[in-house]
């Protein structure tokens, strides 16, 4: 299994490989598809992450010691976002996620690229990622 | 008109946004601004800021006849029959809740409200908050799938009860132009008052208070080639002398001791403290530019750009426009169906175009057709067809992309 530094780098690489946002949304659009999606059950407002313009649910299970999170939105683009963040934290120890940085936002120009209400979406998503991290780290314990 | 020389008085249409030349489609959240007002600020921390109506000095003299030159300017475009009802705000938000906030008092238990289904957040949030401080009741006039309000239903909403009315003279969301005539004289049959919430209608309409015989008209420069930060109370002489002051302060007293305070005559009983003196005579200075120009030669071209779009629109295949009322502004709400809003905005800001996307600050319209939101477009008569295209051209692509 790939640590979380890992995928991440591996997420940089890919960014870099686009030349224009263009076809940086363009991938986005399709990893968006590619989402690991939530089990219709959980769309509802309790998993509604609160500072998203558009709507996103995010639901987290554990599996061994893993976390595996699943998510959707109702915007295609927000879906993109998700799932860089999901294949970046899922699958991982809830100490990893709690302990993993996020400068490959920053790497990937993701941030200043969003208009400034997706960006403080972004920040929220994140959050909540560690939030499901610490909710689970408690159970484990 | 010559809209390429007009262009050429607003440094901002020159750049370009993510390589691509900037189409400035957000006109109705604000417009731009043109060198002329740029220059009427920058001439006055330049040469004569100072504190205004106070100081016995030439600079204070000098900066108090600019400001109070722009409030005649602002009389004159509105033609208010007193100079003193005319009170600088912070803008349209500020002057509802110089209004609601003296309400406040005069209200009481059982009085009734009326606001329409149209409004904008800001002229809902005041009025729900001060039916919760008096115990009046908010009633609200609903619209149509066109964005029409009902004008039935509104006399049925009208009693001896009705206190105050208040509507958006346009809507925001949608570019409805609202009967205020008739909104107007009906609640005036029943003894109510009327506030005009006029943001989105002073680009585009020139609103005659007198003729009108509206008891409060509101609005900010900001949205009419003015800076932000400054805006416009108009009252009746008869009304604003009943309404208590908002906020207590310096320049809106006329004598303190401890035991009372004499406030104030019009208009400064609600203008305390140090106002945004530059911003004032800014305002002045781009009504000054509009008139230069003139209103209906603006209304004649917006309309053309507004029939232009619709059409171009309406053409793209699973596009539905919200806000289809005979009467509007040059504004145009739309969704794409199976995409959401702030995807379409997002793929046209990358291609240098700005557009609104979201529920505008007016969700109780975005519940009723029962949709996170739209893009808006809003156009300005400094937009070209030229950009429309453009714009026609990025949404397909988006499209293209998206779906």
């Amino acid at each position: 299994m790939e640590t979380i530094q890992e995928v991440q780098e591996e997420i940089v690489e890919e960014f870099s490989m686009f030349e224009d946002w263009m076809q940086r949304y363009e991938y986005m659009i399709e990893l968006g598809k590619s989402l690991p999606l939530i089990d219709a059950q959980y769309k509802t407002d309790d998993y509604i992450i609160k500072g998203c313009q558009s709507k996103v649910w995010v639901h987290a299970d554990l599996e061994d010691d893993k976390l595996i999170f699943t998510a959707d939105s109702d915007a295609i683009i927000t879906k993109g976002i998700i799932a860089i963040l999901i294949r970046a934290f899922s699958h991982q120890h809830p100490d990893a996620i709690l302990e993993a940085g996020t400068e490959f936002i920053d790497k990937i120009g993701l941030k200043e690229h969003l208009s400034p209400t997706r960006a403080n979406g972004l920040v929220s998503m994140i959050k909540q990622l560690k939030m499901y991290a610490i909710a689970f780290k408690t159970q484990l314990n | 008109m010559d809209v390429q020389k007009i262009r050429k008085d607003f440094p901002i249409l020159a750049r370009e946004v993510n390589g691509k030349p900037l189409v400035y489609f957000d006109n109705a959240a604000t417009s731009q601004t043109p060198v002329q007002v740029i220059d009427t600020i920058v001439d006055y921390y330049k040469n004569y800021n100072a504190n205004i109506h106070r100081g016995v000095h030439s600079l204070s003299q000098e900066a108090t006849d600019a400001y109070e030159a722009a409030r005649k300017k602002i009389q004159k475009h509105f033609n208010a029959a007193q100079l003193h009802e005319i009170i600088f705000t912070s803008g349209t938000t500020h002057s509802i809740n110089v209004v609601s906030n003296g309400y406040a008092q005069l209200l009481k238990q059982g009085d009734e409200l009326i606001v329409s289904a149209l409004e904008h957040h800001s002229n809902i949030v005041p009025w729900q908050m001060l039916c919760e401080k008096t115990g009046a009741k908010l009633k609200v006039i609903p619209m149509n799938q066109e964005g029409v309000l009902l004008m039935d239903e509104y006399e049925k909403l009208l009693s001896d009860k009705t206190r105050l009315v208040f509507v958006d003279h346009v809507s925001n969301a949608l570019g409805t132009v609202n009967p205020i005539e008739t909104i107007i004289d009906k609640a005036h049959a029943v003894g109510a008052e009327v506030l005009i919430d006029g943001a989105q209608a002073s680009p585009h309409i020139q609103a005659d208070v007198q003729a009108l015989d509206v008891d409060y008209y509101v609005t900010s420069a900001h949205k009419l080639c003015g800076p932000t930060g400054i805006g416009m109370l108009y009252g009746k002489e008869s009304a604003l002398n009943r309404l208590p002051p908002y906020q207590g302060g310096g320049e809106m007293i006329a004598e303190v001791t401890f035991e009372k305070t004499t406030y104030a005559d019009l208009p400064h009983k609600f203008e305390a403290g140090t106002p945004n003196i530059a911003g004032g005579i800014a305002f002045g200075a781009a009504l000054d530019y509009i008139n230069n120009i003139g209103m209906d030669q603006i209304a004649a071209y917006e309309a053309e750009l507004l029939n232009y779009a619709t059409k171009a629109l309406q053409k793209i295949p699973h596009l539905k426009v919200y806000g289809t009322a005979p009467q509007k502004t040059a504004v145009i709400s739309f969704n794409v169906e199976g995409i959401h809003p702030y995807d379409i905005g997002s793929i046209l800001d990358k291609l240098g175009i700005a557009v609104r996307t979201g529920h505008h600050c007016a969700q109780p319209i975005m519940d009723y057709y029962q949709i996170p939101g739209t893009v808006r477009a809003s156009f300005s008569f400094y937009n070209t067809f030229e950009e429309i295209d453009s714009m026609v051209e990025a949404l397909k692509k988006a499209i293209q992309m998206l779906q």
